[in-house]
């Protein structure tokens, strides 16, 4: 189990963990309000801050081009597509009513047991384990060298899926 | 830092967002609520790889963030197509299929 000793042992990053828990906290909240609030705008806005914040923690983690690949495909253009969708399909920009289901509190126990029991398996697997703290940074070149060595297959099949939903999405919006 | 710091942020994320999944009848906001699901399972992908040292997590987790963006543009794309033919996108309404 977690104890004290772990969480106050030597090679603790304590800058590190303090912006951990900051930006999960600002996470957290955040992807509560996407998932409360009556505005669809405001949740569009709010899933920025969850986004940038799992960009900050990409950098936490050593991944800086997962990082800033975030940054560009998540907030610039993903954003952008769900404030337009958001934009095309509602007449008036404000707070709503019926933006839930009627049996929208079925799913505050379903969430919460299923988080349970996630963490009663994270915790009981992985404990206090620490990440190594001398890790280095996977550079771009070991991930080029992924993507077209061993994950060439799987690269070609998304990018003929790209290709099919870029295809797909102009057919499937086009006016006549 | 521990291992299970990260994922249980992505734990807590993911049940966010199956929460959205489950509670919206806004067929936009449902696709939000994926994309916080998307997000987390990146977060542990990425924690993976920083405990194994090695760039596989990198990989998955490109490779997850372009399979989210296409969902995405075909997802809005749809959603577009069904208030152009029905004006409403409340998922509740959309019950021709039904048996």
């Amino acid at each position: 189990m977690m104890s004290v000793a772990a969480v106050f042992s030597a090679d603790l990053l304590v800058a590190q963990n303090i912006g951990f828990a900051v930006v999960a906290l600002l996470m957290i909240v955040a992807a509560l309000r996407v998932v409360t609030t009556k505005n669809v705008v405001h949740a569009a806005l709010w899933l920025v801050t969850v986004l940038a914040g799992a960009a900050a923690q990409y950098v936490l983690l050593a991944a800086e081009f997962v990082a800033v690949t975030q940054v560009l495909v998540y907030i610039g253009a993903v954003m952008v597509l769900f404030l337009f969708g958001t934009m095309l399909t509602r007449a008036r920009i404000g707070a709503e009513r019926d933006l839930n289901n009627p049996y929208w509190r079925l799913g505050i126990p379903v969430a919460g047991l299923l988080f349970a029991a996630m963490a009663i398996a994270l915790v009981s697997s992985f404990g206090d384990e620490q990440l190594p703290s001398d890790a280095r940074v996977v550079p771009i070149a070991d991930i080029s060298d992924q993507i077209f060595g061993p994950y060439l297959l799987p690269f070609w099949a998304l990018s003929f899926v790209l290709l099919a939903a870029i295809i797909g999405a102009i057919v499937l919006a086009r006016k006549d | 830092m521990l291992t299970s710091q990260f994922l249980l942020l992505g734990a807590i994320l993911f049940c966010i967002g199956v929460y959205g999944v489950i509670a919206r009848k806004n067929a936009v906001l449902v696709l939000m609520s994926i994309e916080l699901i998307l997000n987390s399972v990146n977060i542990n992908l990425l924690a993976f790889a920083l405990r194994n040292g090695s760039a596989d997590g990198h990989t998955f987790a490109l490779y997850i963030i372009a399979v989210a963006a296409a969902e995405v543009g075909v997802g809005l794309a749809m959603v577009l197509l069904i208030y152009r033919n029905r004006r409403s996108i409340g998922l509740d309404e959309l019950s021709e299929m039904r048996g």
